[in-house]
Order: C-alpha cells, then structure tokens, then sequence
C-alpha cells in the first residue's frame, strides 16, 4: 500500500489528458474511464480502512531522504483522517459521475465535463493527501480551477455570472492563503508541516503566529463557505448543473475548506483559546445565518445552497468545540466526542446533500422548472425520485432513523458535556428551523395537489434513478456508524489522528 | 481577420524563426541556466502567435476547430505521466524518481531526466498558450 | 522595511480596482495586480544579505546564494495566475457576447 499512495493523484490526472484524445474516437471512453477510475480509488481507500492496520504512511515523492533531519522534498501522509476524507470524496464522485451520464446528454461537449471532473478529484485527492504547505496551495487551485469552468458548464446568463463572482472571490481567497504560506515560511524556514509543527512548539504566543492562523481561517473560510464569507455560495451552487451542485455542495467545500482548517489547526499550530474561540463563534454564526436565510427562498436549488452553509456551520461547531475542550486543557473524552460528531455529520451531510441536490436535478430534467410556486404534486409520476427525497429530507432534519439524527445528537451532547449551554440550545432551535424549511420543501414539490401546466413529466432514466436509490440507502445505513466496532474502524482513527495531535509523523526522527 | 501591413509582415519572416530557436534553447538549458519549461514554452507560443497575427488567419486557412494544438497539449503531459511512471517501473518504485545516469554538473546532458521533463512542460505550455490563444480570438463561435 | 511596505501599497492599489471599478477587465487587472504585489513579497522574502543569483558558474570558492526555495514558490505560482487570469478573461469573453455590455451593474440579476 505505501507504494501505491501516488496513484490517487496520477490515475485521475491521467484519465483527465487522456479523455480529450481518446474521446475523439470513441464517444463512450470518457464515461467509463471516470467510473472505473473513481470505483477503483474508492475501493482501495476502504480496503486499506479496512485491513485494520493504522500506522500513518509517509511517502516521500521523488525518494528524497531528509538530510540532518531535516526534510526536503513533498511528503504525501496517508493517515487516518486522510482515508476518511478520501473515501467521501471518490465515493460521492462516483455516484455523481455516474449520475450526469444521462443527466448531461443535453449539454454539448460532454468529454470537457468528464476531463474536468477527474481533475477536479486529482486536485482534492491531493488537498487531502499532502504534508506540505505549498504543495496544498498548487492542488488547492488545481480543484478550485476546475470548479470555476464547471460552475459555468452550459454558458446562459445566471451561470456566468455567477462563475465570475465565484472566480473572483475564490482568487482572493487563494492570494490569503499564499500570503499566509509565505510569512510561515519567513518565520520557520521551512514548508513541511511536521516540520514546522515541531518548530511552532517554541514560538506560542508570538503575534506574528496568531496572524498567520487569521489568515488562514480567512482563505480558508472563504473556500468552506463560512459567514461572513458566504457570499458566493447561494449563485455559484444553484446556477451550476446538478451533477456539479452534488460535487461542489458535497465535498469540494469540506475537502479544500474545513479538512485543511482541521488539519493546520490542529495538527500544525499549537491550540489557542482566542482561535477556538473565534472558529465557535463562526460556526454558530453560519449555522444561524444560513438557517434563516433558507426559509424565504423561492427557488429550491438556492433554498438546498443555504442549507448547505447552515449544515457546514455545524461540522465547524462540532469541531470547534473540541478545539475550545483541548485548549482549556478539558477532558480528552468531551474533545473526541465532540470531534466524531463533527466528522460524522461530515459524511452524513455529503450522503445527504448530495442526494437532494440529485432529486433537485432530477425534476428540473423533468419539468423544466425551478420555482417552488409553479410545481406541485409530483409524488404521483415520479415515486423514486420522491422517495429518496423525502429521504434525504428526514436525513437532513435529523428524525431518528436516519443519520442525521445521531450526528446532531453527538454535537448537542458533547456541547451540553463540556458546559456551552447557550450554542446546545441554539444547535437544537436551528435543527427544529431545518425540519421546517425541508418540510415546505417536500409538501410544495411532491405532496400538494398536481398542477394542471406541467402535466409532461415522467419519472427520470434509470442511470439518474439508481446512484439516488444507492444513497438514500445510505442515509439510512451510515447510522450503523454509532455501534462501536464499526465506529472504530471508520471514524475513531480520524478522531485519533486530530485528537493526539502531536504524534504526527516526522520521518527524519 | 486580415493580416497587418507589410512592414510587419517582412519583419515577422525574418524573426520568428530567431524567436523560435531561441525559446528552444531557453527550455533545453533550463538546468544550467535561468529559464526552464514554463519560460521558454511561453516564448515558443509567442513565435506562433506573431505569426498567426501578422499573417492573418485567413492566408494560414487554419481549421474551424483548434484541434492539433490541443493534441499536441494532451500527448505532452502523457508524455510527462509516462517519464515520472518511469522510475515506479524501471527501479525502486518510487514516483518521480530521477533514474537517468547524472553526468557532471556544467554539462548539457546531464543531471538524469530532468532535462527530458523540461522538453515535456515546454511543449505543454507553448501547446496550451497557443489553445486558448486560438479559442479566445480566431475561433468565436457565435452566441445562440 | 520600506520595500516591505511598497508591497503592501501595490496590494491596496490591487484592492481599489477589484472593489470599486464598473468595468469587468479593469477587476481583472486589479486582480492581477494583487497576485503580483504577493509575488514580490515573497521573493523578497528569500533574501539574504550580500546574496548573488543562486547559479553554480565554473570556479567559485563557496558563495553567499539568496534562497532559491521562495523562487521556485514564485514560478509555480505565476503559472497558476496565468490559469486564473485565462479563465477570468473566457469568462469576460462570454459574457460580452451574452449580455452585450462590460459593465458589472448592468450583469446583476441573481439575488435573494
């Protein structure tokens, strides 16, 4: 396995270049290189979840050894956070991959679709893989690149537009985080963050230190679509096509946005009150904002683009909340908790949102229309894509079953442990705003009764049916993640790995 | 579109060629002297551009889709996949691996396949700068 | 320290442009120069005192080189700028073909 480590980078890269030569020829080359490509990424992450052994791999690109322990060369750390990141990632890509196979038969230029999918997955398998800064910066843009052509993938007015200002913020955000890296490396010397981890364990309290780190929640928030920096989320996730809004609102803004805060807060920079602070505060702040913006919305794909920034707001409390526990040198059992329910609600809400902005896609291809008002009562013709809505619904709420229920459950609880009554309270208000505005959701477009202008639609084709039936399934099956053997296969080694933040692996020593 | 008078177009045939030899030398001596892929690549794309300017597309009767540039731009980073898979194969499976024989420090060939990576971004980048030059300002498809 | 500060000046020079220009190319070049402004600042970062160009020449005794790391940041970087500025500048293409106008007031027309 350790030498297999790069392929999660050179096999997506490969199929993107090799996608404009070949699709020439063969019009279905580009589909079924992306599915077998994302399929088999997927399945080596799980078997090597699986194979129970968790030692962090450290592969040294290039072969440079590191001379008087000091390391030169890119580091790649395939820990136990990073295999959980992974799995969400190409899983999730996968199934939307395979979604937009009929879904965009009605754009033209279909192979550039596929090509800037597989680069956008090359660029967040390297976020998530990375253990050096700048090398975070080069696939941080690679991802982020590619999200801009696709946002503006069928060229009509809103989706340009909302392209543009994605792009524009999204470049600011990229300049923040260049800055950020070049005073790190002023002040340690170096690039590689183990390295500066150890080096950062003498300079606490500098303020050179504390501006770094506001700098990189700023970026970084920017590219996770927390408030205040939320601006371009609503446009840039309602305009893009469906396939694309499940990609973007579903990973690409945990991958890029909250995995690399997790990872440098954490991990790199030693815990500071006044930070953990700030990033609390933040998340209540999205979780509030995003919740009330969301009931007043007409069009449902920005009513689901809200949400999404309400539902980041709570993986941002979760994990805040650890960070608060560690830095007053709480319980270590309140931090891991609070942690777990942050990263489980992680892999719930990209099942979860993924899957509703599926059903959104499937009745825009239906009927033609986004607008809550006009539709009504499609429960009758189309009742898979009913189904797995209001699946997705009841998941996204948080009603036992699903698995939404215990994840939120986790966060209110280890916030209720380590005595921030206030943020309990207002998680548990906003959940009950969420049952709210998904409810209206549902009742407008499936439930009331038909009306008479859109009496042409039929249940969508049988590709775009069955990754929705495959995830609705698993919004129901990710609550088997609270029995404890399968939690700690799965998620406990991510916990860990944030947790104990000091072990991480220097290979020089 | 037109070309331009015809004291550029004299000047242009005297000195794209210099233009274009020169841009090679920048990305084969890349590891010896300042310069490398990136430089010299975008030196070799402004060769063709002038002459796609001066000239005019119509003389040139270029196609109506940029398809050669964007297959040159394709086949070099595969090109650039394939040198980098070299070293998982040939040797200690280590990706990126500089598995060439490095001769002395000084010398054109030398310091194993470097060199050959800096003929594969050079051509990528000429490749690609010439793509978007090509989409952007001769090929304009017409908004529907 | 006072080329510290120029850099920080050609930054705010960048942010007017984005912030407060109508014209979709003149935010572009604003951007443009603030990616610059962060260029500088990195090479500079790398400087060390009486350091000369970091090129092994032919019978040297050991010199005093200025870092190389922060310039192969710098190249890096400048490449991906150019992907970013090629595809602000398709975008603008579009949407003058689209909307007839450069002006961002008149492009507005998702709200809520």
């Amino acid at each position: 396995m350790a030498n297999l480590v790069p392929l999660y980078i050179i096999l997506p890269l490969g199929a993107a270049f090799l996608i404009p030569l070949i699709g020439r020829l063969w019009g279905i080359f580009s589909k079924t290189i992306t599915s077998l490509v994302l399929l088999l990424l997927t399945g080596l992450c799980i078997a090597w979840l699986f194979a129970g052994d968790h030692e962090a791999i450290v592969y040294a690109v290039g072969g440079w050894k590191p001379v008087n322990n000091i390391p030169i060369g890119i580091h790649l750390v395939l820990d136990g956070f990073s295999a959980f990141m992974l799995i969400v990632i190409n899983l999730i890509t996968f199934l939307s991959a395979f979604y937009a196979i009929t879904y965009m038969r009605k754009y033209t230029a279909e192979n550039n679709f596929y090509a800037l999918v597989c680069l956008m997955v090359a660029g967040m398998n390297g976020v998530v893989l990375t253990g050096d800064l700048f090398n975070l910066y080069v696939f941080l843009e690679i991802a982020s690149i590619a999200s801009y052509a696709l946002v503006a993938f069928g060229v009509e007015k809103p989706e340009l537009e909302a392209s543009f200002k994605y792009q524009v913020l999204g470049g600011m955000a990229s300049l923040i985080i260049l800055l950020g890296v070049g005073l790190l490396y002023w002040t340690t010397g170096t690039l590689n963050i183990a390295d500066i981890a150890q080096l950062l364990l003498s300079y606490s309290g500098n303020r050179i230190i504390i501006f770094i780190q506001l700098l990189f929640i700023t970026g970084f928030g920017l590219k996770a679509a927390i408030v205040p920096f939320h601006a371009w989320l609503p446009d840039a996730h309602s305009s893009a096509p469906s396939p694309i809004s499940s990609m973007l609102s579903g990973i690409l803004i945990k991958a890029v946005g909250v995995y690399v805060l997790i990872r440098l807060l954490f991990n790199m920079f030693a815990l500071s009150y006044e930070v953990a602070l700030a990033i609390t505060t933040l998340g209540v702040l999205s979780m509030v904002i995003g919740g009330i913006l969301a009931i007043g919305q007409r069009d449902y794909k920005r009513l689901l683009a809200y949400s999404s920034i309400s539902q980041v707001g709570y993986i941002v409390l979760g994990v805040g909340t650890g960070m608060l526990v560690l830095a007053n040198n709480g319980a270590n059992e309140i931090a891991a908790l609070a942690i777990l329910g942050g990263l489980f609600h992680l892999i719930n809400h990209a099942v979860f949102k993924g899957l509703l902005f599926m059903t959104a896609g499937a009745v825009e291809h239906a009927t033609g229309i986004r607008d809550l008002n006009m539709l009504g009562g499609l429960a009758r013709k189309m009742p898979v894509t009913s189904a797995t809505s209001f699946s997705g619904s009841m998941a996204i709420s948080g009603i036992p079953p699903f698995s939404g229920f215990f994840s939120k459950l986790i966060i209110i609880i280890a916030a209720v442990q380590a005595q921030y009554y206030f943020v309990a309270f207002i998680a548990a208000v906003i959940s009950i705003v969420t049952l709210a505005y998904f409810l209206k959701f549902q009742k407008r477009i499936f439930s009331s009764e038909e009306k008479t202008t859109i009496d042409y639609v039929r249940e969508v084709p049988l590709f775009m049916q069955v990754p929705m039936v495959i995830l609705a399934l698993f919004c129901v099956f990710l609550s088997l993640l609270i029995i404890p053997d399968i939690r700690d296969i799965v998620l406990m080694p991510a916990v860990d790995v944030i947790v104990n933040a000091k072990n991480l692996i220097n290979p020089g020593l | 579109m037109n070309g331009m008078t015809s004291i550029v177009k004299t000047v242009t045939r005297i000195v794209v060629g210099v233009i274009f030899i020169y841009g090679v030398y920048v990305i084969t001596h890349g590891h010896l002297t300042p310069g490398g892929g990136f430089a010299g690549g975008a030196i070799v794309a402004g060769a063709f551009i002038l002459l796609v300017l001066a000239f005019g597309s119509d003389v040139l009767k270029l196609k109506t889709k940029e398809e050669g540039s964007s297959v040159f731009e394709s086949l070099a980073i595969l090109l650039f996949l394939i040198l980098a898979l070299g070293g998982f194969i040939l040797g200690t499976g280590i990706f990126l691996n500089n598995y060439f024989p490095k001769g002395i420090i000084g010398e054109l060939i030398s310091a194993g396949v470097i060199p050959l990576y800096n003929i594969a971004v050079g051509i990528e980048v000429a490749a690609a700068l010439f793509t978007i030059f090509l989409a952007l300002v001769i090929f304009k498809e017409e908004s529907s | 320290m006072i080329v510290y500060l120029l850099c920080f000046i050609l930054f705010l020079t960048g942010l007017y442009g984005v912030l407060t220009k109508r014209n979709i190319i003149k935010i572009v070049i604003g951007l443009s120069i603030m990616e610059f402004s962060i260029f500088l600042f990195l090479v500079l970062v790398g400087y060390i005192e009486n350091g000369i160009a970091p090129i092994i020449k032919e019978g040297q005794q050991s010199p005093v080189f200025v870092d190389p790391l922060p310039q192969a940041m710098v190249l890096t970087a400048i490449v991906i700028g150019l992907a970013t500025n090629a595809m602000l500048l398709a975008m603008a293409i579009k949407i003058y073909r689209k909307h007839k106008t450069f002006d961002v007031r008149k492009i507005n027309s998702l709200k809520g």
